[in-house]
């Protein structure tokens, strides 16, 4: 595979940041967007674009099925068993949010345990505490050993009666661990408790297969899959979306409304009220196309070599400690440099055109857990080559030059 | 911009080794600053005596280079000073981080001067100024007497 051509198909990496080419290693936060993404939303907007769903005429007939198929390249893309199980969102965030609401109404009563980990993102974390403050749920966190693994036993040892939930991350944002998600939902289904997986940094990264993990939900932000932001997909098994009750009200959800009754549209629509993100929704299915051009073994390969060359490279250098050494771990890189602050760290690599993340990364209680108050960040996406890592690990230097450290 | 005029010695010297760290015995003031993009956090503790001076003035708190040479800066020059000076040397110093202005204070000697005028360069990375302004909003509230913490996100 060529990551040179896969480079020049970005737009952005003929931009120079301070007179430097861009060395941009901030894709667990978003990734940056193919021509063909950027192209097709232009293209949309220009030649096809109306709303969709209830027009009769002719631009809304064709955007209706552009939209849908992308909800059909989502369900091939994920192996789902049927594109009523797509629904769209806005984000990873959204889709949480729209279970933990509709699921928590349904199920979950003063007293009742949802189990998350401590790996977790915020966005996994804070839509279930609304649980525990309107309806009493107790919240369990399953811990981390030292490398950043979630210990299995333990995870099993808090699953009680009450369990009602399970939410789990498939991949650290922070350390890049890849979590055994298969392992844990057997273990749940044996006891009847659905899992929830946020696989909002796996999508991009890992050939998901809704059918063989057995998830009963899985969220996904597609701004990190190479797509457009303002779009989250939802994947829920039919029993359930059939089962939950809406989450938003409003027009496109409804099947008929009366002065004193109202009754709900079908699968999907009963779950996507209002105007729909429609032309972020088409350009995505351009995402999946250049996802499915690379092939899932080609970008499981390259990502693997270069996070094995840039660990390697790190490690040599005493003053970088890198956070966590999960046994299966993605490009996600965490460190902290001895003597330097994650932000002055992320100011100076600025400085070199090198684009990391600095702070907690919304996992505040991760970071407790760690012992730290921030990190820094370097994720890798499918552009990235070891020429940026080697830039990185100049720049880390700099960083020290910087510092007046020997 | 030079990064050097960023991180000058006089910053990495306040940054590695901040004066006034820890708690002052008998402080009659204090307050918490919080950067909820950060998770940087400051308490301030100030002993201001009957004739309103700032009698001690320390703070503990963690953070990163430029915001705990910022706070360390800001105990040097308020430490001794009354209330009323005080408030104008914080004016001063926000406005500047702000907008760039001179210090105009004649509260502080020359070397004062240089010491603060070394945090100028931060208003040239728009996303740093919070760490340079965080410890100093959380002495205005400690002066005021607030309770609320300090939330950088909620100041100006």
């Amino acid at each position: 595979m060529n990551i040179e051509n896969i480079k020049s198909q970005f737009p952005i990496f003929s931009k120079k940041i301070n007179g430097k080419s861009l060395v941009y290693l901030d894709s667990s936060n978003s990734s940056q967007k193919p021509l063909s993404v950027i192209n097709k939303l232009n293209d949309f907007y220009k030649n096809e674009f109306s709303n969709i769903g209830r027009s009769i005429h002719h631009l809304s007939v064709n955007a209706t099925n552009k939209f849908e198929e992308t909800r059909m390249s989502v369900k091939n893309f994920i192996n789902a068993n049927s594109k009523d199980e797509i629904i769209f969102t806005k984000n990873a965030t959204e889709s949480i949010n729209l279970v933990a609401s509709t699921f928590g109404q349904q199920n979950i009563k003063e007293g009742d345990e949802i189990l998350i980990t401590e790996l977790e993102h915020h966005s996994n974390y804070v839509p279930w505490h609304y649980l525990r403050e309107n309806r009493g749920a107790v919240i369990k966190f399953a811990p981390i050993n030292e490398e950043g693994d979630i210990i299995i036993e333990e995870l099993e040892n808090l699953i009680t009666p009450k369990t009602k939930i399970i939410a789990i991350t498939h991949l650290s944002n922070v350390t890049g661990t890849i979590v055994p998600v298969k392992e844990i939902i057997d273990i749940a289904h044996k006891k009847n408790i659905p899992v929830l997986v946020d696989g909002c940094q796996s999508a991009p990264h890992i050939k998901i297969d809704v059918k063989d993990l057995d998830c009963d939900f899985y969220a996904i932000s597609c701004h990190k899959v190479y797509g457009p932001t303002g779009v989250g997909v939802l994947y829920a098994k039919k029993k359930w979306l059939e089962k939950l009750p809406p989450y938003i009200g409003g027009g496109g959800m409804i099947s008929e409304v009366r002065k004193d009754r109202i009754s709900y549209a079908p699968l999907p629509e009963k779950f996507e009220a209002g105007t729909m993100p429609t032309a972020e929704v088409v350009a995505f299915n351009e995402s999946i196309k250049f996802m499915q051009s690379i092939g899932f073994e080609n970008l499981a390969k390259h990502e693997k070599e270069l996070t094995n060359y840039a660990l390697e490279k790190l490690r040599k250098n005493n003053s970088v400690k890198i956070v966590g050494n999960p046994k299966n771990k993605a490009g996600v890189i965490s460190f902290t440099i001895k003597g330097i602050h994650p932000h002055d760290i992320a100011t100076i690599l600025d400085e070199d055109g090198v684009a990391i993340r600095a702070g907690h990364h919304c996992c505040q209680v991760l970071h407790q857990k760690l012992n730290l108050n921030a990190t820094a960040r370097a994720s890798f996406g499918i552009y990235n080559t070891k020429e940026d890592v080697d830039i990185l690990c100049k720049a880390i230097e700099n960083c020290r030059k910087v510092f007046n450290l020997k | 911009m030079d990064l050097k005029e960023l991180y000058q010695d006089i910053i990495l010297e306040h940054g590695k080794s901040p004066r006034n760290f820890g708690k002052c015995n008998n402080h009659n003031h204090e307050a918490k600053g919080y950067n909820p993009l950060c998770g940087d956090q400051v308490q301030v503790y100030l002993k201001i005596n009957e004739k309103k001076n700032v009698e001690d003035l320390t703070f503990e708190g963690s953070g990163c280079a430029i915001s705990i040479a910022s706070t360390s800066i800001m105990t040097e020059l308020v430490k001794g000073k009354s209330f009323e000076v005080a408030k104008k040397i914080i004016d001063d110093f926000l406005n500047m981080i702000k907008t760039g202005s001179e210090m105009k204070s004649k509260d502080l000697n020359e070397d004062q001067k240089i010491k603060i005028m070394s945090l100028s360069g931060v208003k040239q990375y728009p996303m740093r100024v919070k760490c340079a302004t965080l410890s100093w909003h959380t002495l205005v509230s400690a002066l005021d007497g607030k309770k609320q913490e300090v939330n950088t996100e909620k100041v100006d």
